[in-house]
């Protein structure tokens, strides 16, 4: 109850006008392209899992400013990104950052893959040892072969 | 091993289940800073309208100090004014305010002059600029800063008479003793 | 009143779920014909009893009845009668209530359609729809009660957040639900088979119309939700990864694993406990869908309610349905039996791929999305888990399985000769090495995302066409070939249809994703931008008022080189009972392209106001893809021999892999 009354009474500043504003951008092409990379990459830490690029909330057009501001000063793309994450964690990424902390989330998706692979030999392997399968895998009989294509051009390939 | 198989799908299940019950007793806003034990960014934030001093990470040295972040837009401030109102009678600690996001720069002054000004100082925050420095989320959050310009604390939501006496109070007197 | 009654008949309907998910079920366990004919009637007064439910609470709020708490809080009297209505779904009580009007539409439906299924069968099937059933009553009874009174009745109500306030979003919830519960009739199906110790091609054969039609109804539900955040949200983008919408797509990814691995039991009579695993796993993602949502666990950019309290009820509910569910699949599962048998390179071994892909990939999604909540729950910190994650990781996933789905039809089940497919998708090769050389030779630095993007749904489409072409002889026998396409069956139309509707969709997202032109600005009326071509003529804006809303509208003229190409009337409307505004995209479609324009607020002193100009390409090829998969999909479900059921000579299972 008391977590719920901190959501209520936590007030986040309210919408105005859509994500980037005419005012914001830089007269040099080259830095404002350098500034919506970087943007499209931060999270607007006060909505749910969208960039300040496209974010209409307040703090997010600040954050944008901001990065402009930091962009014209000279700093580096990388530098923009690391003073954020100075001040909001690892948080205000999209990207998560590959560290101890998010080594399974980068790494799972081998271990799906390799889980998959290892399940797809399993099959074929346990299917060729397999003594209840009726039927080996073995060269197709000319009879076989025969009825299998009757059967493609009737069934229609055999459909989805 | 091919019993395992079949069971691993339970497993993994029984794993997410495990982690949604911890899950919800999680509060999805509930952010906690990253500059707890870092110095505060040096920054000097112009008065608003009608004050003549603004505030800066120089007024925050050689004491304690509460730091609050404000605006006359933000509903849950309303709630937390009459506390914050209480501690600067008693002078408890002192209350630094900083005036975030005000798009009428009248609105913030003559929010304090009908509900009373609690603050030492205020700053006006109109770009977020102090908000982003200090890792804001929304308001109200407020920052316990050491004698040093450290930040040792960070308070998200209204301050209230309990979480006032249970965590705040005693935490400042604390520091005060090193 | 009305309210009261309605909360009355969804307590009765608790009372019939109850009876129909234990005795028909004791029934089919003792062979008593008189306890498994409970099934039909019960069915049948569930979905009137639930029907009568909705309907008063559609009468609260079509007659905005204030003294209903529900009515409160989403309604207003000023808004339009659509609105009034998809308020009815647009909030958490109400959207129960739907879902379960659906799962007792389908349950009435497997009553009324399964006269050719065994009683035993039927009856175990709808005993474990009830049995989901009571556990949504009991939630709603519980914890979400749309037909709570409201006291002192307020003048008038707080109003449906106006994003939701849309066609397109009023239809969205309906369709994923229909899609969502639709997996429900598969997992009912698995859960019997389970029990009954026997998966067959009959079973198959039973499932897939059910599983089709969920399919059906979901890829319509998430189609429509991207189609409205492309319009509504005002900057061109169509998929967020949100956690929202990776709800809908888990089970999307899931179901389109179980639709092929059910062909692989039909045919062949092997893959069997995979395939119950993947319908279990297709309504568990669904239900976790519906669940992610509202329990507070993962809040995300839909405003929809969200309440930790609530989440206790639904991880029991989940533990239950889920957990019960896996723990009989432990122990029945592994006795099933398989007898057919195949080399990787085969149908079924095109098939496996695409199941293994599909679930690797729902598995990656599941990842992501639970990832920082897992973190968190671990003390590891706070980190975002966004775009750039999903599409680095799941993008590199897709492309072989779509490569791998050029050739799948044309591969003989069983076993096949790799060379000899390829050959026979030779004129596919061709194509998609010139549509590639024709990109490269326009702009070789052209995004790299948006080209692959571009190959591989060439190849995908003209492997398609070939394999269709092949299997009517258009090449080898021309003149029948007409006769022969007519005589295709439905069901091999439903997979050429929807793997070209896939192709479609993929060009449609690799063009908007590579190739966006945008553009933003301050136009004074008289000015112009060009934009990919296009000059785009602000010609003012206008104030006006609409039934719960103000409008600024522009006006903008599109021309071609000095042909007007068609006027655009983007609208900003501001929603004052929530004082939220909302913007509503000018959107004009063409073959190549679509051009959007977007109105922002005034600016400057001379009538200038901000716009946001855009070309997308290819885009709209998105949601026409997406149509031509729901069109062959629905076109497969009214295949006769799904209609009809199985031939009687298939139940027994046995000889079903040699007669496919």
């Amino acid at each position: 109850m008391k977590t719920l009354l901190t959501i209520i009474l936590l007030t986040v500043s309210s919408f105005s006008a859509l994500a980037v504003e005419p005012s914001e951008i830089l007269s040099d092409p080259a830095l404002e392209a350098r500034a919506r990379e970087v943007s499209k990459g931060l999270r607007c830490v006060v909505c749910q899992n969208q960039s300040i690029d496209e974010s209409n909330a307040d703090l997010a057009r600040d954050m944008r400013v901001l990065v402009r501001e930091r962009i014209s000063a000279g700093d580096s793309n990388a530098q923009v990104v690391e003073y954020m994450v100075s001040r909001y964690g690892d948080y205000v990424l999209l990207d998560p950052p590959f560290k101890a902390s998010t080594y399974v989330l980068w790494l799972s998706p081998f271990l799906f893959i390799g889980l998959a692979l290892a399940a797809a030999m399993g099959i074929y392997r346990r299917r060729e040892a397999s003594p209840v399968g009726g039927e080996k895998a073995q060269e197709l009989s000319v009879e076989e072969q025969r009825r299998i294509q009757a059967l493609l051009d009737e069934d229609g390939g055999g459909g989805s | 091993m091919k019993r395992l198989m079949y069971l691993a799908p339970l497993a993994v299940f029984l794993v997410i289940a495990g982690y949604f019950a911890v899950g919800l007793k999680l509060n999805p806003r509930d952010l906690p800073s990253v500059l707890i034990d870092q110095k505060v960014e040096s920054f000097a934030l112009k008065p608003i309208k009608g004050y003549d001093r603004g505030f800066s990470s120089e007024d925050l040295k050689g004491q304690v100090s509460l730091v609050n972040f404000w605006g006359s837009w933000c509903v849950a401030c309303l709630a937390e004014h009459p506390m914050l109102m209480k501690i600067a009678e008693q002078k408890l600690v002192p209350l630094y305010g900083i005036d975030w996001r005000e798009k009428d720069p009248d609105a913030g002054p003559q929010w304090l002059k009908r509900r009373g000004d609690p603050y030492t100082l205020i700053g006006d925050d109109p770009e977020s600029k102090a908000a982003i420095a200090f890792g804001v989320y929304g308001a109200p959050e407020s920052f316990i800063v050491d004698q040093r310009g450290t930040i040792r604390y960070k308070h998200t939501g209204v301050i209230d008479e309990g979480n006032w006496a249970s965590t705040l109070w005693p935490l400042i007197q604390e520091l005060r003793k090193q | 009143m009305i309210a009261e009654t309605g909360h009355f008949a969804l307590v009765l309907a608790l009372m019939v779920a109850l009876v129909q998910a234990t005795v028909p079920m004791i029934g089919a366990h003792r062979g008593n014909a008189l306890m498994m004919a409970m099934d039909k009637p019960s069915s049948y007064s569930q979905v009137l009893l639930v029907a009568f439910a909705f309907g008063c609470l559609t009468y609260s709020h079509v007659t905005s009845d204030f003294s209903v708490l529900n009515v409160v809080q989403n309604s207003h009297s000023k808004m339009p009668m659509l609105y009034k209505v998809s308020a009815v779904w647009g909030n958490h009580e109400g959207s129960l209530l739907l879902w379960v009007l659906i799962l007792s539409l389908f349950g009435s439906a497997v009553a009324l359609f399964g006269g050719n299924l065994p009683p035993t069968l039927r009856a175990r099937v709808l005993g474990v729809q009830a049995m989901i059933a009571v556990g949504f009553y009991l939630f709603m009874l519980l914890t979400s009660n749309p037909f709570l009174r409201q006291f002192p009745i307020p003048l008038d109500g707080k109003e449906m957040n106006p994003l939701l306030q849309d066609p397109g979003l009023a239809f969205h919830p309906p369709f994923l639900y229909l899609g969502y519960v639709g997996f429900s009739m598969a997992f009912s199906f698995a859960i019997a088979a389970l029990i009954e110790g026997r998966v067959d091609a009959a079973w198959a054969r039973w499932v897939r119309p059910w599983t089709l039609a969920a399919w059906t109804f979901l890829t319509i539900g998430v189609a429509l939700g991207s189609w409205w955040a492309y319009y509504e949200l005002g900057w061109g983008g169509w998929w967020f990864w949100d956690p929202v919408e990776n709800a809908s797509f888990m089970p999307w990814l899931a179901g389109t694993a179980l639709l092929h691995s059910a062909i692989v039991v039909e045919k062949r009579d092997t893959m069997k406990a995979w395939t119950i695993f993947l319908a279990i796993l297709a309504f568990s993602l669904s239900l976790l869908g519906t669940f992610l949502v509202r329990s507070g666990v993962l809040t995300s950019v839909h405003a929809f309610a969200t309440d930790p309290e609530r989440g206790v009820f639904i991880l029991m509910l989940l533990l239950i349905v889920i957990g019960g569910s896996l723990v009989l699949f432990a122990i029945r599962a592994p006795a099933l039996k398989s007898t057919g048998v195949f080399k990787p390179i085969s149908r079924e071994g095109g098939l496996l791929l695409n199941n293994l892909v599909m679930s690797t990939g729902a598995a990656v999604v599941l990842l992501g999305t639970l990832y920082p909540l897992f973190l968190d729950a671990v003390g590891g910190g706070k980190v975002s888990v966004g775009p750039p994650f999903f599409n680095s990781v799941f993008i590199p996933l897709m492309l072989p399985m779509l490569f791998a789905m050029g050739f799948g039809p044309v591969l003989a089940w069983k076993r096949t000769d790799m060379v000899e497919a390829a050959k026979r998708l030779k004129l596919a090769f061709i194509a998609t090495g010139l549509v590639l050389a024709a990109m490269l030779a326009i702009a070789f630095d052209g995004p790299f995302m948006g080209i692959v993007g571009i190959t591989i749904a060439t190849w995908v489409f003209m492997a398609t066409a070939v394999e269709l072409a092949e299997r009517i002889k258009l090449f080898s026998a021309p003149r029948q070939a007409l006769s022969r396409l007519l005589r295709q069956q439905r069901a091999s139309w439903g997979m050429t249809l929807a793997h070209m509707g896939l192709a479609i969709a993929i060009a449609g997202m690799a063009g908007a994703g590579g190739w966006k032109v945008e553009k933003i600005q301050t136009m004074v009326p008289g000015q112009s931008v060009n934009l990919a071509g296009y000059d785009f003529k602000f010609m003012g804006a206008r104030r006006a008022q609409g039934p719960n809303y103000t409008i600024v509208e522009g006006t903008f003229q599109v021309s071609e080189d000095g042909n007007p190409v068609v006027t655009l009337h983007p609208e900003k409307r501001n929603y004052p009972v929530r004082q939220m505004p909302t913007t509503e995209a000018a959107i004009h479609t063409l073959f190549m392209g679509d051009l959007y324009a977007v109105i922002g607020d005034p600016e400057g002193s001379e009538g200038g106001f901000v716009t946001r100009l855009y070309y997308n390409p290819l885009i709209a090829w998105m949601w026409f893809g997406a149509f031509v998969m729901v069109f062959g999909s629905v076109i497969s479900i009214s295949d006769r021999r799904y209609r009809v059921g199985a031939p009687k000579g298939h139940a027994s299972g046995k000889q079903v892999g040699a007669k496919a």
